[in-house]
């Protein structure tokens, strides 16, 4: 565990990033390349939904990322907490806007789906509630981090709302067993395999693989914009420093 | 353009309106950030050049 938190230090971060980015991206571009040309040209409409089945290759990730990106922020939020890690509230300031905005996906395309298939936009259904309760949370995040000037006390901050929060996590992978809803249980991940047939099913999986590597690699970016803020802060604070003393002693600066 | 809807049945606008709102999220969501990390990286730099955070404050060679 140590040599894995020596390793993950901002320095060695950013020289790893710098090599790993343009890999990923072009790993990602691929996939979702491929993923669509599958989705839109080779799987079939469905047998009861027809073409509207077609909305499920961009939802579906979107809901599995968004709750990916939660997951990491708890475990970032562990590393803020227990190991003062100097990536981890860095790593979960750069996650929040990214899961922001799969959740986002996510409801605006169930959002879409529902109207054809069950007649409605919306209902408060225990599914899309919790979905759109995570997104709640992830923009009460967001809002925590611009409050809080300070990074180490916003981050502090920021883990404990997140490990709250985490809570929801659970609740809405599992609100489809746990209560009658109107959304459908899960139909991929589950006991006994997938019910998708195979036509479907590797779409989706590729364009799940190909949006995780295009939303890890904007992590990644963030991460180093993140890095870099905060290295500008502390350069700006012992320039100032500088031309205070400066002044002080009456020198030009 | 009719061609390319037509196939989609009657929910047509339904299907390309999310995949118009996955576009539009995930591009503004990219530019966002990527327009973020060249501001760091612009400002990182002029500090860098001005000697910001050396003692001496001399400017780098």
């Amino acid at each position: 565990m140590a040599s894995l938190i020596d390793l993950a230090n901002p320095t060695r971060f950013m020289r790893l990033s710098a090599v790993l980015l343009p890999w990923l991206a072009a790993a990602a571009a691929v996939l979702l390349v491929v993923g669509f040309y599958l989705a839109w040209f080779s799987a079939p409409p469905d047998y009861q939904q027809g073409e509207t089945v077609r909305i499920l290759y961009v939802h579906v990730p979107a809901a599995w990322l968004a709750m990916m990106f939660y997951s990491m922020m708890a475990l970032s939020a562990l590393g803020t907490l227990v190991w003062r890690h100097p990536l981890a509230d860095v790593a979960q300031k750069a996650a929040a806007p990214i899961g922001a905005c799969f959740a986002l996906i996510c409801l605006v395309t169930g959002a879409l789906w529902g109207k054809p298939m069950w007649g409605t936009y919306w209902v408060w259904d225990a599914r899309l509630t919790s979905m759109l309760v995570l997104l709640l949370i992830y923009l009460g995040i967001i809002a925590l981090w611009r409050v809080l000037d300070e990074p180490s006390r916003a981050g502090r901050a920021v883990a404990i709302l997140t490990l709250i929060g985490f809570v929801n996590v659970p609740i809405i992978k599992f609100s489809v067993d746990w209560w009658n809803t109107l959304h459908q249980p899960a139909s991929v991940f589950r006991m006994g395999g997938s019910t998708l047939d195979p036509s479907m099913l590797w779409p989706l999986l590729i364009l799940a693989a190909g949006f995780t590597l295009f939303a890890l690699a904007l992590h990644m970016v963030s991460m180093r914009a993140e890095i870099m803020r905060r290295r500008v802060r502390t350069l700006t604070i012992l320039e100032a420093e500088r031309l205070d003393r400066l002044a002080a002693q009456g020198a030009p600066a | 353009m009719n061609d390319l809807i037509a196939p989609l049945g009657p929910h047509a606008d339904y299907i390309l309106g999310s995949y118009a709102a996955v576009a539009v999220v995930l591009v503004g969501l990219a530019a966002s950030i990527l327009r973020d990390h060249a501001a760091q990286k612009k400002a990182l730099a002029a500090l860098e050049e001005r000697g910001a955070g050396r003692r001496s404050g001399r400017r780098a060679s």
